[in-house]
């Protein structure tokens, strides 16, 4: 799915990069390329002044340093954190939580297989009681998958508790790792963010919590990151997840994600197939980004 | 996006300096200019829109209506809002229906943008209105959809076809054309179409889009974007356009904090009209869209208020200052009173600054019903009144009060009712200036009536008292909930104008924001 199309700032970049020297054009197209990205304001800025002293000190006029100069910046950026996932808890509980459609649920099922791969035994935990279909969806893409369900035993049971029996079933019948779906909230909404807090503190009566995954939609813009200000609040996030990477839209609010809260990426949804989810490497994603 | 501050205060110290002077000048507009893009781009409207946008405003700001305007940086602001409600579409659309029914609408847009939430929400509100209509599943892309899809239906109390499982069983545009034909068969007169999820870049995907376009040649194509949605907006939104050209546009997910520029973006890019705000989970969290209160939500001015007044020359901030510790300590007299309407008249622009106010429809109104020469009419009576008399109220006894409308050539009601408004006022200010919020009886707040300032508002107090229940089942309550939980605040203006006598108990309450303004108006903020 993903060589449909080149996901990649390289379109726009292009013809700032066949000039032949660094021109006050080259900066606007710059601009326009991070902006477009959704790198937000204040990163586009920051980048492109660093960008600008670099020039200036190793006096280059070659568009192509800027290139390479530019792919350095933002791998350097996203290599702070350490993108490992820390699944050594037996059971390893994860909570997957987002805003609306963002690709939890999907998420869930091609996590699944991908653990599935590595010889982990899965569970997964359909919390989100509330949306329509949510529970059948996920039974889905659990069979996909390859893990096992527990369902709510009831229409709108309480969240928390599907989660704590599903620790449950994971703990009775030795299954190493634990996810738990929950429904969409916007992170604006206190009574549901109040929720996630809860399912957290009950699942934690049971096993300690592994991973908090947020799910970031890369088509998001700078509301991204109020997004993820108000789950690490509510729920203590530990990884980012970026889905939707096969589309056109190039995700760079997350950049400004993980230098404002410190919390790395940590996978990649690339597509709508069981197969489409990958680890995150910055080298990867800054060489396929910047080309 | 706190940490930035909003574009209403950082115009606001744009505009400090501008206030002694009369007129603007190039670099002045510049800086105005410069915030302006910043703010459009934190709102995530497209790069191209926004360059576009500010090199529009930049001219008119330089050009002779500012500088011939009473208030050259209040003269911008206007700029930018009137800019802004153009492209939005200035005006509401309403759905089209087929002359012959049934009428077709078919919805469109990218994975997890909320069409299938919609095509519930759409179909009540129809039902609602006397419509049949028949939800159509032909999403037969992502697992369960189609239940999905039932389930709201049934939630909505209207009718489902769905003859296929889905889960990628089953051909969509057969179901699409199917489903025409048993709405024709069966008398439903409105069919609503749910398609799966697809990537503008997404070619085949597009293709087969265009062909259930073809196949059901739908009344209205409804492209669904989410308003949290960035730069890709542009993009999106054309490939949609290409592939199947929608007829409107539905904003989902405003119920968030987002600013919605997207919106901005899709409508000046594709030309397009929004046509609804889709505002929550609940199926009746949905309305038809207003584009003046999309526009003062993009950019944040929901207290443009402070700003114009910070901006306003009319008033000096000593005055002010001086009358909000009258307020405070109960010593404002009748002669303040008059000062201050006098004030007020000298601005000679209240009607436009309050008209600039988001959402201010209703007030707006009212104001075109207040007449000028009320202050006239109340300046005569003050003035027909001793200087004891102004000081203190309570002297005016009925003898004295018959003496004052003898003097000023109106009548002992008239006089009557200027006292009764002046003690109004006195006692309602008292209690903003000293930091409350006064309570007026029979005056309940107006759900929704503020646009994006009280959603944000309602999101805002949601947060302190938001039921606490985990119990998800509760949702829908609570959301309806968060829409009426504004707070109940005096009508009118705050200045004790009359707004000819009982009209102004209808006025809106003036919104947290403009409350918290007024505070800061009164050297308190
Ligand atoms: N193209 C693409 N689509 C995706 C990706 N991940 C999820 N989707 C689609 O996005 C839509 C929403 O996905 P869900 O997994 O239902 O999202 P969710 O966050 O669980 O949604 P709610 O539970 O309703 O909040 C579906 O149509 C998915 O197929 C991705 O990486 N790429
Ligand atoms: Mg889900």
């Amino acid at each position: 799915m993903a060589e449909r199309t080149p996901w990649s700032l390289s379109g726009a970049l292009r013809g700032m990069f066949q000039r032949p020297t660094i021109t006050e054009d080259t900066w606007d197209d710059l601009e326009t390329a991070l902006v477009g990205a959704d790198f937000g304001p204040d990163v586009t800025e920051a980048v492109i002044d660093e960008l600008r002293a670099n020039v200036e000190r190793y006096r280059t006029t070659d568009p192509r340093d800027l290139q390479r100069m530019l792919r350095e910046t933002i791998e350097e950026r996203l290599s702070k954190y350490d993108t490992t996932l820390r699944l050594t808890e037996r059971p390893a509980v994860v909570l997957v939580v987002g805003v609306n459609g963002v690709g939890k649920t999907t998420t869930i099922g091609k996590f699944a297989r991908f653990l599935g791969t590595y010889g982990r035994s899965v569970v997964v935990g359909a919390a989100d009681t509330f949306r329509a279909a949510a529970v059948d969806q996920l039974a889905t893409w659990a069979e996909r998958g390859g893990a096992q369900i527990v369902r709510p035993q009831q229409q709108g049971q309480d969240p928390a508790s599907v989660a704590f029996q599903t620790v449950e079933f994971a703990k009775r019948t030795g299954t190493e790792i634990v996810i738990i779906d929950t429904a969409g909230r916007l992170h604006t909404k206190g009574g549901l963010m109040d929720e996630l807090t809860k399912i957290r503190r009950v699942v934690e009566k049971q096993a300690p919590v592994s991973e908090v995954l947020l799910v970031l939609d890369a088509t998001t813009g700078q509301n991204g990151l109020a997004q993820a200000q108000a789950f690490i609040e509510h729920a203590g996030v530990t990884g980012l997840v970026v889905t939707k990477l096969d589309g056109s839209a190039k995700g760079g609010f997350v950049l400004a994600v993980q230098e404002q809260t410190g919390i790395p990426i940590k996978l990649v949804g690339q597509g709508e197939g069981i197969g489409d989810l990958t680890g995150f490497t910055p080298h990867v994603f800054a060489q396929k980004l910047v080309g | 996006m706190a940490t930035f501050g909003n574009l209403s205060d950082r115009l606001a110290d744009t505009f400090k300096n501008l206030r002694k002077k009369g007129s603007l000048s190039a670099s002045d507009v510049d800086g105005t200019v410069r915030e302006i893009r910043r703010a459009l781009l934190e709102a995530d409207v497209a790069f191209e829109v926004v360059k576009d946008f500010t090199s529009r405003v930049r001219e008119r700001a330089l050009g002779d209506e500012v500088n011939k305007a009473l208030n050259p940086a209040q003269q911008v602001v206007q700029i930018v809002n009137e800019e802004l409600v153009g492209i939005l579409g200035g005006q509401q659309r309403r759905l089209e229906f087929a002359k012959t029914p049934p009428t077709v609408i078919m919805l469109a847009g990218l994975q997890g943008a909320g069409k299938t939430t919609l095509a519930g929400k759409l179909a009540k509100w129809l039902a609602k209105d006397g419509h049949t209509p028949l939800l159509v599943a032909a999403d037969l892309q992502r697992p369960n959809a189609v239940t999905q899809l039932s389930v709201v239906a049934e939630q909505a109390g209207v009718a489902v076809f769905a003859p296929e499982p889905g889960n990628g069983v089953g051909n969509p545009v057969k179901v699409a054309k199917d489903g025409v034909a048993y709405a024709r068969s069966r008398q439903y007169d409105t069919v609503i179409v749910d398609t799966a999820g697809r990537l503008g870049v997404d070619a085949e995907l597009m293709k087969q889009a265009a062909n259930i376009r073809k196949a059901v040649d739908p009344d209205e194509v409804l492209f669904v974007i989410d308003a949290m949605i960035g730069q890709d907006a542009v993009n999106t939104a054309k490939a949609f356009q290409d592939g199947v050209d929608f007829t409107g546009v539905v904003l989902s997910k405003l119920d968030g904090d987002a600013r919605g520029g997207a919106a901005l973006s899709v409508a000046s890019v594709t030309g397009r009209p929004i046509i609804f705000a889709s505002t929550g989970e609940g199926l009746d969290d949905f309305e038809p869209f207003h584009p003046d209160r999309m526009a003062s939500r993009i950019l944040d001015l929901g207290d443009i208020l402070t700003l114009i007044e910070q901006a306003q020359q009319a008033f000096d901030e000593e005055e002010a200052r001086k009358v909000a510790e009258k307020f405070a300590t109960d010593s404002f007299t009748l002669e303040d009173f008059l000062k201050q309407m006098q004030q007020l008249r000298n601005m000679g622009s209240i009607k436009k600054m309050i008209g600039m106010l988001p959402g201010a429809g209703a007030m707006r109104e009212q104001l075109d019903s207040f007449d000028e020469r009320e202050i006239v009419r109340t300046e005569a009576i003050i003035q027909s009144m001793t200087p004891a008399e102004r000081r203190n109220a309570k002297l005016l006894n009925g003898s004295r009060r018959l003496r004052i409308a003898r003097g000023a050539g109106t009548t002992v009601t008239e006089v009557n009712q200027l006292v009764q408004r002046f003690e109004q006022a006195a006692k309602m200010m008292k209690t903003v200036a000293r930091g409350g919020v006064p309570q007026m009886p029979g005056m309940g707040p107006i759900p929704g009536a503020h646009g994006g300032a009280s959603r944000k508002q309602a999101a805002k107090s949601k947060k302190k008292s938001g039921s606490r229940s985990g119990n998800p089942a509760k949702r829908a309550a609570e959301n309806s909930g968060a829409a009426t939980s504004g707070a109940a605040v005096p009508a009118g203006s705050g200045f004790g104008l009359g707004l000819g006598g009982g009209a102004a108990r209808s006025v809106d309450a003036p919104s947290e924001d403009e409350l918290a303004a007024l505070q800061k108006f009164l050297g308190r903020g």
